[in-house]
C-alpha cells in the first residue's frame, strides 16, 4: 500500500498533440480515486501513465516514497484490471491468478494459499480448472480482479472495468469493487466515463476534459458545488440546466422573470446560472416565480422529467410523477440553490455562505458508513 | 452447425461434384495409378509390363543410395522446417515490436515470397557461385573453401540456405498476422504481471501463436518434401551425380532420367505413406496441445 503523486504529468504524441497537461493530483494511501471525463478527455492515458504502458513526456510519478517515471511497469507494484478484461486465454483461473506471482518466485506454497483466499473472497473455488472462455462476463470480471487482489500491490488500477458488462451485472460489480477496497485497503485508481459510476465508487473524484483538471474533490463537492459549466453538465443526471441571466442589484433576470437573490449577490451583470432539476419546483402557473412552458415529459417512474422552456432557454425539471401535472405550470427554485459561474470563463462565480451546503456535512458521514 | 435441408437427397451431392472430380482427376486416380504400376516392372520404351509383386519395394528400400538419400532427406526437412519457422518467427517477433517504419521494413521481409523457387535456386546459386558469390567470398575469410556442386556438404548446406530463405517470408507474414491477432491489453497485462520479455515470449506470446505456428509446421514439412524440388533441380543441374537430394528428387531422376516407372512409383507411394503417417502423428500429438481460442 502507498501513497501515490502525480506531479505535473503531461502527454505529448509524436504528432504533437497533447492528450495530458500538467496534471497534479496527490492521492493517499488507500484512497479511491475515480478518473472521470468523457472520451478523449486523457483519463486512460494518465492511468496507463502510472502504470507504466505509455511513457512520461513531462513531470513525474511516484508510487510511495520511488519516483517510477524510468521503472518498468513490472517493478511498479500495481496491478490493473483492464475493459476486456485481459485474462490470459490458455491458462486455467488459477493459472491466470498464479502467474503474477510464479513470475515473481513465490514460494508454490504461498501462492497455493492466496489464489485460495483469493479465489474463496470473490467465490471462484467452483472454476479454478476452467479456462476463461467457459466463464460468463461477470465471472472473467472476477478474475480479472482476482488476479489483481492476489498480488496484493501497493495501488490498483482500474481502466473502465465495468463497461463491458450488461447495466444489472454492473451495479453489483460495482458494490463488488468498492467493498473489495475497502477490505483490502488499497490505494486504486479507476477511470470512467460513467459519472453515476464515478459517483458511487470514489473518496474524491477527478472530473477531466481536454486533458485538464477541472475539479477534484468528493463527490458530493463536486455535486453540490462544481467548479466549472463542463463540471455542472457532466456530473448528474439529468444534466444541470444552465442558462444565461443578469444580475443586477440583489435581483437575478432569468427570461422574462425576476428572482429575488436577497443578500447573497455573487456578482454583478451577465452570468451563467445552474440549477438542478431537482431543486426546481412545479407549481400552477402564476404561483412560481418563472413561467414554464412544457415541450415534453419524459415518465421514469419514481420521477418525471419535465422538458420545457423558460423565455426561450430550454430547462429539464425532476418532480415526483406521483402529483398529477398541471396543465399550464411555472417553477419556483430557492435562491440559495442556484449556481453562478462567470459566462466568459466557465468557471464558478463563489457566495459568501455557500462553501457547505447543509446536505453535504449531512450526507458524507451517511456515504462513508454505508460504504465500510 | 447449421443445418441446411435440402429438397431433393441428390442436390448435396450435385454441389461437391466439380470438387471430387478435381481431387479425383488430380489426386486419386493418379495415386491409385501409382500404386498399381509400383507393383509392375515397365519396359523403358512401353513395350508392355511384367508383375513383380513387391520387389520394386525391396529394391528401393534396400538400396544403400535409397536409404543415404532418405537420412539426407530426414536432415533437409527437420532443418528446413525447423530455421524457416524459427527464422521467421524471430523476424515477426522483432518486426512487431518495431514503431518507426515498420510497414517498409515488413514490405522488404516480405517481398522475397514473390520469388518463384527455380529464380529463387537460381539467385540461390549465384550466391553460392564459384568465382562470383558473395557467400562463397564471406566463407573464404573464415578460410573454408565452398564448393557448391562439388562437394557433398557444401552443396548441402547451399540447399538448406536457399531454401530456408525461401521459405522465411512465408512464416513472417502468418507469424506476424498471428501475433497481431493477440490482444493487445492481453500483453500489457503480461508485461505488468512479469518483468522479463524472454519469460513472456515462451509463457504468453508462443501458447498464444501455438495454433499458427502448428499449422506452418505442417505446411513447411510438406514445402521441405516436396517444394524444394525448384531449388533442387537448379542446385543439382540435373545431374545430381554425387550431390545430395531428397526423395522427391529421387522418384524424378528414377522415373524421367532413369525412365524406371516402377521403382519411381513405388518410391513415391512410400513417400505418401510417410506423409500419411507424419500427419497423423502432428495431429494426434502435437494439435492436442494447441490451445484455439
Amino acid at each position: 500500500m502507498a501513497a501515490i503523486s502525480i506531479k505535473d504529468v503531461s502527454k505529448v504524441y509524436n504528432g504533437g498533440v497533447t492528450a495530458v497537461s500538467a496534471v497534479s493530483i496527490d492521492i493517499a494511501d488507500g484512497e479511491f480515486i475515480v478518473l472521470v471525463g468523457p472520451s478523449g478527455c486523457g483519463k486512460s492515458t494518465l492511468l496507463r501513465m502510472v502504470a507504466g504502458l505509455e511513457t512520461i513526456s513531462q513531470g513525474e510519478v511516484a508510487i510511495g516514497p520511488r519516483v517510477v517515471n524510468d521503472v518498468d511497469p513490472a517493478d511498479r507494484d500495481i496491478a490493473m484490471v483492464f475493459q476486456n478484461y485481459a485474462l490470459y486465454p490458455h491458462m486455467t483461473v488459477y493459472e491466470n491468478l498464479a502467474y503474477g506471482l510464479k513470475n515473481r518466485r513465490t514460494p508454490k506454497a504461498e501462492i497455493d494459499a492466496r489464489v485460495a483466499e483469493t479465489a474463496r473472497m470473490l467465490e471462484l473455488q467452483p472454476y479454478l480448472e476452467r479456462k476463461p472462455r467457459a466463464l460468463s462476463g461477470g465471472q472473467r470480471q472476477r478474475v480479472a480482479m482476482g488476479r489483481a487482489i492476489v498480488r496484493k500491490p501497493s495501488a490498483f488500477l482500474f481502466d473502465e472495468p465495468l463497461s463491458n458488462l450488461d447495466a444489472k451485472l454492473r451495479v453489483s460489480m460495482r458494490g463488488e469493487i468498492k467493498r473489495l477496497q475497502r477490505r483490502v485497503g488499497t490505494t486504486s485508481i479507476y477511470v470512467t466515463h460513467d459519472q453515476l459510476e464515478a459517483m458511487t465508487l470514489a473518496d474524491r473524484l477527478v472530473v477531466l476534459s481536454g486533458g485538464r483538471i477541472e475539479q477534484i474533490g468528493r463527490p458530493l463537492d463536486v455535486y453540490h458545488r462544481p467548479a466549472t459549466t463542463f463540471v455542472a453538465s457532466f456530473i448528474g443526471s439529468p444534466a444541470m440546466n444552465l442558462v444565461s441571466g443578469e444580475v443586477h442589484g440583489g435581483k437575478l433576470a432569468l427570461g422574462p422573470a425576476l428572482i429575488d437573490l436577497g443578500a447573497t449577490v455573487p456578482t454583478q451583470g451577465t452570468v451563467t446560472v445552474g440549477l438542478r432539476a431537482e431543486d426546481l419546483r412545479l407549481h400552477p402557473e402564476g404561483e412560481g416565480s418563472l413561467p414554464f412552458r412544457v415541450d415534453y415529459v419524459e415518465e421514469l417512474g419514481a420521477q418525471r422529467l419535465v422538458h420545457g422552456l423558460v423565455g426561450d432557454q430550454p430547462l429539464v425539471a425532476a418532480v415526483s410523477s406521483e402529483n398529477p401535472l398541471p396543465a399550464t405550470v411555472s417553477l419556483s427554485i430557492t435562491p440559495s440553490r442556484l449556481h453562478f459561474f462567470d459566462s466568459a470563463s466557465g468557471r464558478r462565480i463563489d457566495r459568501p455562505g455557500d462553501d457547505r451546503p447543509e446536505t453535504l456535512a449531512g450526507g458524507l458521514p451517511a456515504l462513508e458508513a454505508a460504504a465500510s | 452447425m447449421k443445418r441446411v435441408q435440402f429438397s431433393s437427397p441428390y442436390l448435396p451431392y450435385l454441389f461437391l461434384a466439380p470438387q471430387m472430380a478435381i481431387i479425383f482427376v488430380f489426386f486419386y486416380w493418379p495415386s491409385v495409378q501409382a500404386i498399381q504400376s509400383s507393383f509392375y516392372l515397365e519396359d523403358p520404351f512401353g513395350f508392355g509390363s511384367t508383375f513383380v509383386g513387391l520387389s520394386n519395394y525391396s529394391d528401393a528400400l534396400g538400396s544403400a543410395q535409397y536409404q543415404a538419400i532418405a537420412r539426407f532427406t530426414v536432415v533437409f526437412t527437420a532443418l528446413v522446417t525447423f530455421l524457416s519457422l524459427g527464422i521467421g518467427m524471430l523476424l515477426a517477433v522483432k518486426a512487431d515490436a518495431v514503431l518507426k517504419g515498420s510497414a517498409a521494413y515488413k514490405t522488404l521481409l516480405i517481398w522475397v515470397y514473390a520469388i518463384a523457387p527455380p529464380v529463387a535456386g537460381l539467385m540461390g546459386m549465384m550466391f553460392f557461385d564459384q568465382h562470383i558469390g558473395p557467400l562463397v567470398k564471406f566463407a573464404a575469410l573464415f578460410g573454408w573453401d565452398m564448393k557448391v556442386g562439388l562437394n557433398y556438404n557444401d552443396t548441402a548446406i547451399a540447399m538448406i540456405i536457399v531454401s530456408v530463405w525461401k521459405q522465411i517470408p512465408y512464416n513472417f507474414i502468418f507469424i506476424l498476422s498471428g501475433l497481431q491477432s493477440i490482444p493487445a491489453s492481453v500483453r500489457e497485462a503480461a508485461a505488468i504481471d512479469c518483468r522479463s520479455g524472454t519469460r513472456r515470449f515462451w509463457t504468453m506470446t508462443l501458447p498464444l501463436l501455438a495454433p499458427t505456428a502448428f499449422f506452418l509446421l505442417v505446411i513447411n514439412m510438406t514445402y521441405a518434401l516436396f517444394d524444394t524440388f525448384g531449388v533442387i533441380d537448379v542446385m543439382v543441374k540435373d545431374k545430381a551425380a554425387n550431390n545430395p537430394i531428397t526423395l522427391v528428387y529421387k522418384v524424378y531422376m528414377d522415373g524421367f532420367r532413369g525412365n524406371d516407372l516402377g521403382g519411381s512409383s513405388a518410391q513415391s507411394v512410400i513417400l505418401m505413406i510417410v506423409v500419411f503417417v507424419l500427419t497423423i502423428f502432428q495431429f494426434r500429438f502435437i494439435e492436442r496441445r494447441v490451445h484455439y481460442n
